[in-house]
């Protein structure tokens, strides 16, 4: 069988019972009538068991406080004021 | 009575148990402390209570505290000028220009002996400060500022933190005030000091400083994950051996969150200020404190 795009041979393959017949020349892939349709059946079917699965473990949770700040505020780029009442903090009462 | 007058004393004092020269020591605004050879001398805050601070020097001279906090040089309390005076051996203070070699895993390590030590084996102790001193610096607050409304905000969103810490810690030893100030070393080793808030509570509070900082994303993960790991490797029990520490830490640390920023705010407007940006750091993380309580609410009981 011919490319219909680049005219180059076509081979065959089978995988999970779907032929496709793709292109030595340009790669592409050209699928037979119900092909289509078929991978998108076992597609659907796919995302239903993801969706069907329980949900995964949360990640264990003890790292920082719901409360926490969603980004830290440590690093170098606050300068010497903040050094110095964040200093100031460490060390007072 | 002028503050000279009370330095002149103090120094005196020192020269009799420490012998050499007295120089006052920086310290806190409401506390003098002057150094004199091997001894300190403390002026404790205008309006300490003698009572209980006679217990917290009994148990500080205690065998059962030897190498968690400082031995006074005398458990003897003297009045010099209406203030209450106490001598202490002098030891090195961490050194603040370098928070990063700080002795983290020490002041954890120390932490943990001391909440380990069974509450019978001490002299009688009132209850360790901490929980009472978020209401007092909230109280200095005006609310006249949007920062102080969130501070306000976020202290009326917590639950009754004080009779928590009394259910929490069934009286367990704790300091009470612990932050990387209330370490020196002395003979080699790290000893905590400052028996002020020494007493039975939660000691999950003395966690709460350095929790809080973490948690406002002050403090680096990791030197937090450091300081949690030490203190539970060496037997802590503010929190559970393993698994989630904030069922413990969140109450406390949300409580000191609110305390440090109404100093903070408070600092700010006696200085004529806006606030910085470790301030305002604290003041973000009270509004997260006020989302993450109300969202505590909203979930129906069964």
């Amino acid at each position: 069988m011919q490319c219909p795009k680049c005219r180059g041979n076509m081979r065959t393959y089978e995988r999970n019972g779907v032929h496709i017949d793709q292109c030595d020349g340009c790669r592409g892939i050209f699928l037979d009538y119900g092909e289509l349709e078929t991978l998108t059946r076992m597609e659907s079917q796919w995302s239903q068991q993801q969706h069907a699965a329980p949900p995964p473990p949360p990640p264990p949770a003890h790292g920082a406080p719901g409360w926490g700040a969603p980004a830290p505020h440590y690093g170098g780029h606050y300068g010497h004021h903040r050094q110095r009442s964040w200093v100031g903090m460490l060390f007072s009462t | 009575m002028s503050d000279e007058d009370l330095i002149e004393e103090m120094g005196r004092i020192g020269a009799r148990y420490g012998g050499g020269p007295a120089t006052t020591v920086p310290t806190r605004p409401d506390v003098a402390i002057v150094r004199a050879g091997s001894v300190v001398v403390k002026a404790h805050a205008p309006g300490a209570a003698r009572e209980p601070l006679e217990r917290r020097m009994r148990a500080a001279a205690h065998p059962a505290l030897d190498g968690i906090l400082l031995r006074p040089v005398t458990e003897e309390i003297m009045t010099v000028h209406d203030r209450l005076v106490t001598v202490w051996p002098a030891g090195t203070p961490v050194d603040p220009d370098d928070p990063g070699a700080a002795p983290w895993e020490d002041g954890a390590r120390l932490l943990a002996r001391l909440h380990a030590v069974p509450a019978g084996a001490l002299p009688a102790l009132p209850p360790a400060g901490g929980p009472a001193r978020v209401g007092r610096t909230v109280t200095r607050l005006t609310g006249g500022s949007a920062a102080e409304q969130v501070v306000l905000r976020a202290f009326a969103s917590l639950p009754d933190f004080e009779e928590a810490a009394g259910r929490a810690g069934a009286g367990l030893p704790a300091h009470g005030d612990w932050h990387l100030g209330q370490m020196v070393r002395t003979g080699g080793r790290w000893v905590l000091i400052d028996a002020d808030d020494l007493g039975l509570g939660d000691p999950a509070w003395d966690l709460a400083r350095p929790a809080a900082w973490f948690a406002a994303g002050l403090l680096e993960p990791e030197v937090w994950h450091r300081f949690l790991a030490a203190y539970r490797a060496a037997g802590g029990n503010a929190v559970p051996a393993q698994g989630d520490p904030w069922e413990r830490l969140n109450l406390p640390a949300q409580a000191l969150t609110v305390q440090l920023a109404a100093a903070a705010v408070a600092a700010a407007r006696r200085e004529g200020r806006a606030l910085d940006e470790v301030e305002s750091v604290l003041i973000d993380t009270c509004q997260r404190i006020v989302q993450f309580r109300s969202a505590c609410h909203s979930v129906p009981t069964q």
